[in-house]
């Protein structure tokens, strides 16, 4: 039987400083037909490139410099341009991460599904309104008859997925490449994206490559997974063989990033308050409120995770902790004394003792500043620190902080994301805080990365005695780093208590939901899932 | 990167453009002593042609072209060199405290500015300048006042982009002052834009103090000015005499240069900007 897609020994460089460099190593990969292939890796893993060479394209800056693409039976490596465009969208379908990037915001949703169809001469624009409805129907799409006509601004993140993967399924075509598409979602609409596709790749026997960092998501729908790292690939297989029998060191790594991270360990020993949140309310323009008397309390060296999906007003939560949204009603208590609801009438001291850490590390560091100058300010700015003690302090956070030396002299701009979020936890650190507010700051790195702050942050903890709040989305990251969890969603708070209680036998139905909706590492999660919802 | 290698790197239009503006820079600061004659000096016969006595030929006095237009790249680079920088300033200083402190000194300064930019600037400087006078100072003054509206609108653009950066609130949690965020957070990462702009700036700012010198109200004579020269040649057209040709296209050179480094400046910046 010969395959739908066969790949041989596929090598793609990129263009770095003049030099051409490999992105991808001799990359051997075939799809049959109506298989779905999960391609598994970090950034820079290759992914996306090999997904995007199998249509014949490449990003600007890199080439195909050898191997051998064959689709159903044509080269595409020798094919022209044209007969390639011919391929794309009609037998060939890319989904790619981001579905706002991906539709023009000026027109209707269904225009833009017709005009693949049209455009390509598959079909006439009537036809394509009906496939299109079709498609959304068995979608789970609501109200599929008409939600085509709006704009893609009027529908939500998950729904404006899914109208991507129908835009893709358009002309029906034999192979789609899922680019990441739900890496960007909440986890409780990625269950319903990875529903609607595999009732349609099943439905109709479309082979697929799933391309992914998270393991637990790609098992759900992939029969075959390949694992890579920096252009190599590292094992392949069926997914249930990977699962339960991992070769290579890496994957076991990236099995055990996920499912078996060790609980934490916490003594149960009653300590003071370092911050209470009494009845805080508050607002960004009148009459909606995006914190609805939200209470918690903070125990000193301890940490409380704060739970919810976009929209639940976690953020907003630590804005209004640190004082830059004033709150309509309420207080905020740091170690006993209540703090001013505005930044401008805090006292340094006061501003020192609470310091945040943001989700990304690429704007959360002046990108024209060296490491010596962004930890050294804090330094100097709190303690006055002369410049020959900021230098030995400095020094002494980047070891605190798993740094080298030298990194001292670096820009943001020549660190890994890793790195950078350390920097940012030194900064943190740099001005002896008690409370520390971490506002997602592992959700923008991969899982491995992920872990290794999480292990470093809890070091820190128990060294400094230091309290954390930890905003995240990610209930795997809230098993390993919380003493206790505060679930919120729409600005309230459904359920809190200690980590244990939460996690093994939620009471609010939301708090089930969010925690049912993790994806496991086990490929019959979902079916299970959807199955036992579909009976409630 | 070392500022050798990116001499290194640069395309064939940048090395021209840097050749230009060293050629201009050298004879603006050595024009007292390259020059052959006195800047006012009259030493010909009224548009005496080229020859050994004058690179160039004379202008309209008999003085010579060649010594008029090394002080006249003396007098009016020099000129709007400052006004430039003058104009940056108070632009720069104006669009980030619009950006950062918003509200009413936002409104206050940008209307400010929209009236100000509605009107032609040739215009409104000959209006402006016939009422105060047109002393060094005074010119200086106008001029850089009209021109850093430019520069308030783009340092505005640029701060507010920064502004809602993390790292800036980053700052701002700290307690820092507004001041000192303009100065380390926000301006460094303006520059890059800024600079560009600057150069452009200045070719405008050059060319404006030529075109008002030959209207009449930019440097008196017998101060040596391109625009000026121009002005005072235009009628050797009419005996087929290309005296003031040298002057305008001497303005057209300089601005050609210094253009060419922008657009290169330009192109290297937008890579940085895409590294982040």
């Amino acid at each position: 039987m010969i395959n739908l897609l066969t790949v041989k020994r596929l090598k793609v460089e990129a263009l770095d400083e003049g030099q051409w460099k490999p992105i991808v190593n001799n990359i051997d990969l075939y799809v049959d037909r109506g298989e779905v292939l999960g391609l598994i890796g970090e950034s820079g893993a290759g992914k996306s490139t090999i997904g995007l060479a199998t249509m014949g394209y490449y990003r600007p800056g890199c080439r195909i410099a050898s191997g051998s693409i064959v689709f159903d039976g044509m080269d595409i490596m020798a094919a022209s341009e044209e007969e390639r465009r011919k391929l794309r969208g009609v037998r060939i379908a890319y989904v790619a991460q981001s579905a706002a990037a991906s539709f023009n915001p000026a027109h209707r949703i269904i225009h833009q599904f017709a005009e693949v169809a049209v455009q390509h001469g598959v079909m006439k624009f009537s036809e394509a309104e009906r496939k299109a409805k079709d498609l959304y129907r068995r979608l789970f799409l609501p109200d599929p008859e008409r939600i085509g006509y709006r704009y893609p601004h009027q529908v939500s993140g998950g729904q404006l997925q899914r109208a991507m993967v129908a835009m893709a399924m358009a002309c029906r075509p034999d192979l789609i490449i899922f680019d990441e598409p739900t890496t960007a979602l909440d986890v409780t609409t990625q269950i319903e994206v990875l529903a609607a596709i595999k009732e349609v790749t099943t439905r109709f026997n479309t082979a697929a490559i799933y391309i992914s960092h998270d393991l637990a998501v790609v098992v759900q729908l992939a029969d075959r997974i390949m694992v890579l790292r920096y252009g190599n690939l590292v094992e392949e297989g069926l997914s249930r063989d990977i699962l339960n029998n991992p070769r290579q060191e890496y994957t076991r790594r990236l099995l055990s990033a996920r499912s078996t991270r060790e609980a934490r360990q916490t003594p149960g020993k009653e300590s003071d308050m370092v911050l209470e949140v009494q009845n805080l309310s508050a607002s960004y323009t009148k009459g909606v409120k995006v914190l609805d008397r939200i209470s918690l309390k903070v125990r000193r060296g301890k940490t409380v995770a704060v739970v919810g999906e976009s929209g639940s007003g976690k953020t907003s939560l630590a804005r209004a902790i640190v004082g830059l949204l004033p709150p309509i009603e309420g207080k905020v208590i740091f170690s006993g004394r209540e703090l001013s609801p505005e930044l401008r009438l805090r006292d340094r001291d006061s501003l020192r003792r609470i310091q945040m850490i943001y989700q990304m590390p690429d704007v959360s560091l002046n990108p024209r500043q060296k490491v010596r100058k962004i930890l050294g300010r804090p330094l100097s700015f709190y303690f006055n620190m002369r410049a020959r003690e900021r230098e030995k302090r400095i020094i002494e956070l980047l070891r605190m902080t798993e740094l080298p030396e030298k990194f001292i002299d670096r820009y943001p701009g020549e660190l890994s994301g890793g790195e950078k979020q350390r920097v940012c936890i030194a900064r943190a650190l740099a001005a002896n805080p008690e409370l520390i507010i971490c506002d997602e700051v592992t959700s923008a790195l991969d899982h491995l990365v992920a872990y290794e702050i999480l292990k470093l942050l809890g070091r820190l903890q128990t060294e400094l005695g230091v309290s954390y709040v930890f905003i995240t989305h990610d209930l795997a990251t809230v098993r390993v780093i919380s003493d206790e969890i505060v679930v919120m969603l729409q600005g309230r708070v459904v359920e809190q208590g200690e980590r244990q209680e939460i996690l093994v036998s939620p009471h609010h139905e939301y708090t089930e939901l969010l925690l049912s909706s993790v994806p496991e590492m086990d490929p019959d999660w979902l079916n299970g899932v959807l199955e036992r919802r579909r009976a409630s | 990167m070392g500022s050798l290698q990116l001499l290194k790197r640069s395309p064939l239009s940048a090395r021209i453009g840097i050749g230009i503006i060293l050629l201009n820079a050298v004879a603006a600061l050595f024009a007292p002593l390259i020059a052959p004659y006195g800047e006012s000096q009259v030493v010909g016969d009224v548009w005496e042609p080229s020859s050994s006595k004058f690179l160039l030929g004379a202008d309209q006095l008999g003085r010579d072209l060649f010594t008029r237009l090394l002080y006249g790249a003396r007098n009016t680079i020099s000129l709007a060199l400052l006004i430039t920088l003058l104009s940056f300033t108070i632009g720069i200083i104006g669009g980030f405290f619009a950006a950062v402190i918003k509200g009413w000194v936002d409104q206050f300064l940008s209307r400010i500015v929209d009236i100000i930019m509605a009107i032609p600037t040739l215009i409104l400087a000959l209006m402006v300048l016939s009422i105060v006078g047109i002393s060094i100072r005074d010119l200086i003054w106008v001029i850089a006042l009209l021109d850093s509206t430019r520069v308030y609108r783009l340092s505005r653009a640029l701060a507010m982009d920064i502004e809602v950066m993390d790292y800036v609130e980053a700052a701002r949690l700290r307690g820092e002052r507004t001041w000192w965020v303009m100065r380390h957070e926000i301006l460094p990462n303006a520059l890059p834009p800024l600079v560009a702009e600057f150069g452009l700036r200045f070719c405008f700012v050059f060319l404006f103090i030529s075109s008002l010198s030959f209207l009449g109200l930019g440097l008196q004579p017998p101060t040596a000015d391109w625009g000026g020269m121009v002005r005072e040649n235009a009628g050797a057209i009419t005996f087929g005499i290309l005296t003031p040709l040298w002057p305008a296209g001497m303005i057209a050179f300089l601005t050609v240069g210094v253009n060419l480094i922008v657009d290169w400046f330009l192109r290297r910046t937008s890579e940085l900007r895409e590294e982040y």
